[in-house]
């Protein structure tokens, strides 16, 4: 259920990671842009190197709030102060606040690492700021918003099923 | 009974209220509550704009400034009460003697609430506190069964708050310094227990070990359901035997109590919980609000889903229930 | 208040352990006729079941401890839940002609108006609480282990007539819960014990899962495996205006631990040959005196310039 469907995954795999980066990094600046009250909560960890390790891709994506970058690697997890595993679908949840960080913890299906304070503020100050990743994706897609919002939000609704149903 | 809920942040306050609060509690992002995690809780600004949309929706706002004051440090307490006051709370929260007796003394008619950590567990106690602080409202530790708690409520003369779903101490509130022991953190003066900051999990082999400052707190074996690296919930040796000394890590619920506790006389139920993300308060807000007016067969219902959300995925009636001691 | 003027006063806590009646009544003949402490403060504070065991020789305890000119107080239990304990409250405020340390609020409450005293085991953390409850009749303040020098010097500033005490040797109390670990840890609940926290005098060592040692377990209470031990960071206290030392029992010798803090109040010894004859005294068990200096209660500050100021 909250593993890839492999029509996602696959292409994912084989594309050239610029690929990857610019889509990624473009997502990243927006939805930076969209919510400048996630610095605020972020106080001092916006400084910090967060690193994202969906289980069921061969990629990490680092961030680094502050300076607003954002790198794709393939291979060796890269040096991060914080990282967090688990199936892209529940870290996009977490993104959106869709999903208890807390609740998905403790029954292991994420798996937290390095500066627990930083990994915190981080959950803590996206929790707070409604990202709607539909919506983000749509906004990037120009006149093709409607199409791309639509789909995403169908994937998201059959990924995240019975987990979200009462939440929205 | 009210249905006081958690609000870590502005849009858990707002779930809050769509989802049936009929109070919503929260502090200040500092150390004047039990709840400082980094990225958590209220701006003055943030506040201000909650307790207006609560007022609107016909909602309360308890601001909880329960934590102790540091000396030398107590105007951070003085100012975070004046500032509760004006930006319209409607009851706060304290566990401070001497920052009860500034709120009484300058805000004679502000509500004045007894948080969980001024750990008042009898009749004399909870006398001493409408005596001497004019005290309305007492929210109890979770030291006491259904049935102390009703003997209590008939002998006071103050409102009786107490925890009905959550994260559960298992020593007294506000007289434990087991974590401060381990980290130099310490939950009544920094408003922080095991702090995320000397918190490590660290994998060895197929477990998961966690730790706290200098100290292994427990080992989860593939697939087991962890916690949160709580002292009190940890995995210890005690005379060559290891095992959960204190408490396993399971949460509090008492939704199977909830007639009993209207009939001993209880005014509100809380929920625990400022640390946990929107989804969880509007869940576990809406679940109970449901629970209020539900028949016992339908309450198991809504029980078995609000476990999967609990820590260890298991809950428990914790003091509540004699045997539990 | 003191009978060495200038110095401060030493004060023996009350036995949080569960000792027999003869061995708890002996332990107290022998702080009468020999301990250098001017103040003995003693009766069940951890949990009421056990009360029995010393409730027969308290009479005869008292006694001893005044003819020897020690001033006795009697402690309150720190956790009131069952109307049992409560009535055991009222009745010993009620009836007791000796003063009593308060270590619950239902005891605060009971004793406005009466001189008394304030326990560790009740929130003190700064002026403003202190004062009010002076107000109210409270003498002596023993401050909670976890204060550090830092909130500790503004007190002493703020209430330079106040007697203030601060908790100086002995395992720390960090917690209380309504549920027995100790009970637990054999394979029994709170309500039928059979008092098992009486097989280990100096309370059940809890390890960690990696063998550290980390807390001990004495029925209710959960204490520090450590044994905190102020020796070095007494004098700026001290000088401050601090009125009073407590040594909490240990299952060890205390006349001599008394002697050797008496001795380093009185400058015959220094600091370290304090320390050296406590880990004679007491051996086998860590110090700490992390509290005071604002870190984990679990380390030790060796002296050096901050153990000296007592500020980090």
């Amino acid at each position: 259920m909250q593993s890839l469907p492999l029509f996602l995954a696959k292409p994912v795999d084989v594309a050239p990671l610029w690929l990857v980066e610019r889509v990624a990094r473009l997502i990243f600046s927006g939805v930076l842009k969209a919510h400048p009250d996630l610095f605020e909560r972020l106080g001092t960890y916006r400084q910090a190197r967060y690193c994202f390790s969906p289980t069921d891709l061969p990629l990490h994506f680092t961030v680094v709030p502050a300076a607003q970058t954002l790198a794709v690697s393939r291979g060796q997890p890269p040096q991060a102060d914080a990282r967090v595993e688990g199936p892209l679908l529940l870290l996009l949840g977490l993104l959106e606040g869709r999903c208890d960080a807390d609740a998905l913890f403790f029954s292991r299906e994420l798996s937290v690492t390095g500066d627990m304070e930083a990994m915190l503020a981080l959950r803590n100050a996206l929790d707070d700021s409604a990202i709607d990743l539909p919506r983000e994706l749509g906004r990037l897609a120009g006149p093709l918003s409607f199409l791309v919002a639509g789909t995403a939000r169908f994937i998201r609704s059959k990924a995240l099923e019975g987990r979200d149903t009462t939440w929205n | 009974m009210e249905l006081i809920c958690p609000a870590g942040t502005p849009a858990a306050f707002r779930e809050a209220v769509e989802a049936g609060a009929d109070a919503v509690y929260c502090g200040f992002r500092d150390e004047t509550n039990a709840r400082n995690f980094p990225g958590l809780n209220f701006s003055r600004e943030e506040l201000r704009q909650s307790t207006a949309l609560a007022q609107r929706k016909g909602v309360q706002t308890f601001v909880a400034l329960n934590t102790f004051m540091r000396a030398g440090d107590e105007a951070l307490w003085y100012s975070a009460a004046d500032d509760a006051v004006a930006l319209g709370a409607d009851a706060l929260i304290l566990a401070d003697f001497g920052l009860m007796a500034y709120v009484a003394e300058k805000y004679p008619q502000q509500r004045l609430h007894v948080s969980v950590q001024a750990s008042a567990s009898n009749a004399d106690a909870i006398r001493f506190l409408v005596e001497a602080f004019g005290a309305r409202r007492v929210v109890l530790p979770r030291v006491l069964t259904v049935q102390d708690i009703a003997r209590l409520t008939r002998q006071i003369d103050c409102e009786v708050e107490v925890f009905a779903f959550g994260g559960l101490c298992v020593m007294a509130e506000g007289r434990c310094s087991l974590s401060s022991y381990a980290t130099g953190k310490s939950p009544n003066m920094n408003g922080v227990c095991s702090p995320a900051s000397h918190v490590r999990y660290r994998q060895d082999g197929a477990d998961l070990v966690s730790e706290l400052g200098a100290y292994t707190i427990n080992r989860f074996g593939p697939g087991e359901a962890s916690g949160y690296p709580t002292l009190c919930k940890g995995r210890f040796d005690v005379g060559g035997v290891e095992g959960y000394a204190f408490e396993d890590p399971v949460s509090l619920d008492v939704i199977d109590e909830i007639d009993a506790l209207r009939a001993a006389g209880v005014s509100a139920l809380k929920i625990e919980g400022r640390q946990r993300g929107k989804a969880y308060v509007a869940e576990v807000v809406s679940s109970l609000k449901k629970a209020l007016d539900a028949t016992p067969a339908e309450r198991a219902v809504l029980v078995a889903r609000l476990r999967t959300m609990s820590e260890g995925q298991r809950t428990t009636a914790g003091a509540y229930d004699k045997r539990w001691r | 208040m003191t009978t060495n003027a200038g110095k401060p006063a030493l004060s023996l806590g009350p036995v949080y352990f569960l000792w027999d009646g003869p061995k708890w009544r002996d332990f107290y003949f022998r702080i009468a006729d020999e301990a250098a402490v001017e103040h003995v403060t003693l009766g069940e504070t951890v949990c009421s079941k056990r009360q029995h065991f010393s409730e027969p020789h308290i009479a005869e305890v008292v006694e001893r401890l005044e003819a020897a000119g020690k001033r006795v107080t009697l402690s309150s239990l720190a956790m009131v839940t069952l109307p049992r304990e409560s009535r055991h409250v009222r009745d010993l405020i009620a009836d007791s002609i000796h003063p009593i340390e308060a270590n619950d609020l239902s005891a605060l409450g009971l004793l406005k108006g009466r001189p008394h005293a304030i326990g560790p085991l009740v929130n003190v953390y700064n002026a403003a609480t202190a004062r009010l409850l002076a107000a109210r009749g409270a003498q002596n303040i023993c401050l909670p282990p976890e204060l550090p020098a830092a909130s500790i010097h503004p007190m002493l500033a703020a209430m330079p007539d106040f007697s203030f005490e601060i908790f100086a040797f002995g395992r720390m109390p960090l917690a209380i819960s309504a549920r027995c670990a100790h009970a637990r840890s054999k394979g029994l609940t709170k309500d039928n014990c059979q008092f098992v926290c009486g097989e280990e005098p100096d309370s059940l060592p809890l390890r960690t899962l990696d063998r550290q040692s980390f807390l001990v377990l004495n029925g209710v209470q959960t204490m520090s495996n450590s044994c905190v031990v102020l020796v070095d960071d007494l004098a700026p206290l001290v000088e401050a205006g601090l009125s009073r030392i407590r040594l909490s029992p240990q299952d060890c010798d205390m006349v001599e631990v008394a002697g050797l803090y008496r001795a380093l109040l009185n400058g015959r010894i220094d600091g370290e040959e304090a320390i050296a004859g406590l880990a004679r005294v007491y051996p086998g068990v860590r110090f700490s005196n992390g509290f005071l200096h604002r870190q984990e209660g679990a380390a030790w500050v060796s002296r050096g310039r901050n153990a000296a100021t007592g500020r980090d």
